[in-house]
């Protein structure tokens, strides 16, 4: 039984992330797996899962799920062996160190060798990065720059947006994934969410078409005709 | 024309009727943004020259501020103005102020510009109804929304009536610090962003009739109306019978009739004529598309949409219909904020330029859907048909369909 469970979604819930949990629960039946979705809420202690999902939120909560989570043991959790994937909000209370109203340096779970501090603006919309030859396609809403210590490895590479610093996207460990990507991410990117669901199985997936492709496919089309007016856009200056 | 205007004020009410008057002419729409934008800027104290002498009523919220202010407004009776087209920003309200001499008003107000708008037009009454995530990728986020209103209506700046609903936290938390407030418990308000304490961050507790912090920070327990089987003001039940449908419709109702006590209006009265409102703006409506009959209705947000899911009738087609252009919002992740598995017993076409956004998101809510690539190819059909759209997914509609 895979257990996705979705932390803190009355915190970390603004932007639609709480979609990665059913994405994957329907996508694992599917193969024939079976799967549960915990939905974690403030006051709840951690269960123990397959995988934990944190989503993007505002300054005020953003803050207070990273003291419940240090409080309630997650880290213990995922040094067990629990898988995480980690979005906006969520990859920052990840790393060393984020800001965040009122401290420009909250520490953060340490899980992965990033520090995050205010950007000169906010980033928001649409997103592309290149993950290991392939498109993963979302939309970002973030305030934050995050810098990779020399420890940590980036999801990918920007080819669209912002992301972590205009160059690279999210991080990438063992079974854990961070990124900037709402959108949300796994139901825009049904091979990330394979990706992801047959980590969590420990053996390769049979495919499973569904309108999901179409979305994917008209999503990436689209953002590489942006690249395109991009790139010829910084060659005329 | 209101007397006792500046000279300039009155040059400027001049350029907003002439102005809009081009615009009508040359086909741009009814003109009243262009107009009242090119008087703003002959006189930025326009909206305060204009509201002047007048008793102003200004509605925000999330979700229902074009309906309860059209409720308002025919609840009052006789000659009110009203920025009736939807256009709820100042150049929308300088239109509407500059298109009736009416000593009374009733301003739909876009929730960033509540607290311009209460500065220019020193309201007499200002309504809260809600406040929820809407268009996330403006940066409009809810908490700090709560925050700027709060601020405009504290007691030493604002000394009108706020009306607010007690069921919403973050309403409360914008209203508290006013001078007179009167609260309107209304059931069913969506809990989604007031999770956790807009005063401390810890978690809110929410019972079945009240909500509380560890921090003190709780529901006000005096309300001046409450809603449940029956609508009380200040002691007096009423019994709802709207011509609109939905629960919430019936909650818009509830905050009409105490922002209309709290102006003096007979509240038995002013039901009288809410009742028989039957369409807001094209909503609601029945219209014709092909041999179709389409009910159109708005939904811009999770809390909206999942207002209107709750209220569908049994039998009928569903059609949803999602843009997302800049006003209805860059990123159509909400619709995971959305309980359509609601609809698991039907079949949905889904509309509109993010139709495929839709559909994914049904499938992995379990809805049978297709993906509509030609609107025309539905034209023909005997059964009802209800169709929910967002913001410019709805405009589409209403230039796609005809009256009845
Ligand atoms: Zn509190």
């Amino acid at each position: 039984m895979l257990t996705i469970a979705v932390l803190y979604p009355d915190l970390l819930g603004t932007y639609g992330d709480g979609g990665n949990a059913r994405v994957l629960a329907v996508r694992a039946r599917a193969r024939g797996l079976a799967a549960e979705v915990l939905e974690v809420t403030i006051g709840a202690p951690i269960p123990p899962a397959s995988i934990y999902l944190l989503g993007g939120g505002e300054d005020g909560p953003q803050r207070l799920a990273c003291d419940l989570l240090a409080e309630g043991g997650f880290v213990e959790r995922v040094d067990e062996g629990a898988a995480v994937l980690a979005v906006c909000a969520g990859l920052q209370i990840l790393g060393r160190s984020f800001a965040i109203e009122g401290d420009a340096s909250y520490p953060g779970l340490g899980l992965i060798d990033a520090v995050t501090t205010r950007g000169p603006a906010r980033s928001v919309g649409d997103m592309a990065s290149n993950v290991d030859g392939r498109l993963l396609v979302g939309f970002e809403n973030h305030g934050g720059v995050t810098v990779l210590g020399p420890q940590a490895r980036p999801l990918g590479e920007m080819v669209v947006g912002r992301g972590n610093d205009g160059r690279r996207d999210g991080f990438r460990a063992t079974r854990l994934w961070g990124t900037y990507a709402h959108g949300p991410v796994l139901a825009q990117n049904p091979w990330f969410a394979d990706e992801v669901l047959a980590e969590l199985a420990g053996e390769p997936l049979a495919p499973w078409p569904s309108v999901a492709d179409r979305l994917y496919e008209e999503r990436c089309a689209l953002l590489s005709t942006r690249q395109a007016d991009g790139d010829r856009s910084r060659g005329r200056h | 024309m209101t007397p006792g205007l500046t000279l300039r004020s009155r040059f400027a009410a001049v350029a907003v009727r002439e102005v809009n008057a081009l615009s009508r002419l040359l086909g741009r729409g009814s003109g009243t943004v262009a107009g009242g934008r090119a008087g703003l800027w002959v006189d930025p104290g326009l909206l305060t020259s204009l509201s002047r002498g007048r008793q102003v009523v200004l509605v925000t919220g999330t979700n229902g501020k074009t309906t309860t202010s059209a409720m308002v407004r025919e609840g009052w009776g006789g000659d009110v103005a009203a920025n009736a087209t939807g256009a709820n920003m100042p150049e929308g309200h300088v239109a509407a102020l500059c298109a009736s001499s009416a000593p009374r008003a009733v301003l739909e107000t876009d929730e960033a510009w509540l607290s311009t708008v209460v500065g220019a037009t020193r309201p007499a009454v200002v309504a809260l109804l809600n406040l929820s995530r809407d268009q996330l990728d403006r940066a409009n986020e809810v908490r700090q929304m709560a925050q700027r209103w709060r601020e405009c209506l504290d007691a030493e700046y604002f000394h009108g009536v706020v009306v607010a609903n007690s069921a919403d936290p973050l309403v409360v938390f914008a209203a508290e610090s006013a001078s007179r407030v009167a609260w309107v418990d209304l059931p069913g308000t969506w809990r989604g962003d007031a999770a956790s304490c807009p005063h401390c961050t810890r978690a809110i507790v929410f019972t079945t009739d009240s909500w509380s912090c560890a921090c003190g920070f709780t529901k006000p327990p005096l309300a001046a109306a409450s809603l449940r089987d029956q609508l009380v003001v200040d002691g007096v039940a009423h019994r709802l019978d709207l011509a609109l449908p939905g629960a919430f419709n019936d909650a818009n109702a509830a905050v009409a009739l105490t922002v209309l006590s709290r102006l003096g209006v007979d509240v038995t009265g002013a039901l009288g004529r809410i009742e028989s409102l039957t369409s807001v703006q094209g909503r609601y409506g029945l219209r014709r598309f092909g041999d179709r009959r389409i009910r159109l209705l708005l939904a811009k947000n999770p809390a909206g949409t999942a207002a209107l899911l709750e209220s569908l009738e049994v039998g009928g087609d569903v059609w949803i219909a999602i843009n997302a252009q800049v006003a209805d919002g860059r990123d159509p992740s909400w619709l995971y904020d959305v309980p359509f598995e609601v609809l698991a017993e039907r079949h949905v076409h889904c509309l509109g330029e993010r139709r495929v956004d839709l559909a994914t998101r049904l499938t992995y809510a379990g809805v049978s859907c297709d993906v509509v690539d030609d609107p025309d190819s539905l034209r023909s059909g005997s059964r009802e048909v209800t169709l929910i759209a967002n913001y410019t997914a709805f405009r589409d509609w209403m230039g796609r369909s005809a009256p009845c």
